[in-house]
């Protein structure tokens, strides 16, 4: 047990202090790299808390597509970084401004955070102990039947992902020469090909 | 829990190994390896030539089309694991609520097939 726990704080510390470098780095490529370490420490925590599922999840969708994502926008941004750092000190009291009200908004949820009894009943009532089902397949038991719409809902906003990303970025050039496959499989040997039968020292 | 988490500890051991050998290359060279730097060595190498531009180059939007595409068909995938493992609980309306999931799907993936999205100038 004092292996979990040196474990949890180990990870809880290094997922802040990784956190708090994808803010302070200066290169926005090291701050993404910061940012899929705070995401393995946040995997670690979750499998501290028993959630292998949650936690592996985590570890394919965020570090293995969501980072690279963000790799490409940050690559994507033709950025001058010594003329981005310039107006740091003169944005500095907006931001600092926002940051403010975001937390005076935080510690006010915080504090009127309520939580209804219904609330507690669906959290308490179809999730199984650990110790009776893998939490994999518990949560398979509730995801495709108890909460069917829901699932369907989340198909479908992957449909109007899929096909606003298709519609937003997708150019096709005409100046430039395609593979067709059909076509090059479809050709015949005598439209590639022509035999001339050349008499001794006349020539074509 | 205590089983659980006593299957993890080996990876932990692996990652505090990892995290040793891996601190102890890089910060070797730091102590023993010799620099001399100079000018000549600093500079930029390109082919003999001085460096043309800046090597930090925009990506073209096709990757980020290319990524976004990978993510939505990973979640297809992590949908996936759950229903798989729970396949004999969850009965017919089950099974035929992930059918209905990939059909969706299988839309999109039609239509990125037909616009030409896959292929790759």
């Amino acid at each position: 047990m004092i292996v979990s726990a040196i474990a949890f704080y180990v990870f809880a510390a290094m997922a802040v202090a990784a956190g708090f470098m994808v803010i302070a780095a200066r290169n926005p490529v090291h701050s993404v790299l910061f940012l899929i370490l705070t995401f393995f420490n946040a995997a670690a925590l979750f499998v501290l808390m028993g959630a292998e599922f949650i936690a592996l999840i985590l570890v394919i969708v965020y570090v293995g597509a969501v980072a690279v994502l963000f790799l490409f926008v940050v690559m994507m941004l033709d950025i001058d970084f010594a003329q981005l750092r310039q107006g740091f000190l003169q944005y500095l009291p907006i931001g600092g401004l926002v940051g403010l009200i975001l937390l005076i908004e935080l510690l006010l949820v915080a504090g009127a955070w309520v939580i209804t009894p219904e609330a507690m009943q669906v959290a308490a009532s179809p999730a199984p102990a650990l110790e009776q089902a893998a939490n994999t397949r518990a949560l398979g038991q509730i995801l495709y039947t108890q909460y069917a719409y829901l699932f369907q809902a989340a198909g479908l906003i992957l449909l109007v992902a899929m096909i606003g990303a298709i519609v937003l970025t997708l150019r096709h050039r005409v100046d430039i020469k395609r593979q067709v496959i059909s076509r090059q499989v479809g050709r015949k040997r005598h439209e590639g090909v022509e035999l001339k039968d050349v008499k001794p020292g006349q020539g074509i | 829990m205590e089983d659980l988490l006593r299957e993890y500890l080996p990876i932990l051991i692996f990652m505090g190994l990892s995290l040793v050998l891996g601190l102890a290359l890089l910060i070797a060279p730091f102590l023993i390896a010799p620099s001399k730097p100079d000018s000549e060595k600093l500079s930029a190498y390109e082919c003999g030539f001085d460096a043309f531009d800046d090597a930090r180059m925009k990506f073209d939007v096709k990757y980020y089309l290319v990524a976004i595409l990978f993510i939505i068909f990973d979640l297809e995938v992590a949908f996936l694991f759950p229903w798989a493992v729970a396949l004999g609980d969850v009965g017919m309306f089950g099974f035929w609520s992930m059918i209905v999931f990939l059909g969706v799907l299988t839309i999109g993936f039609t239509y990125e097939w037909k616009r030409g999205a896959l292929e790759w100038e």
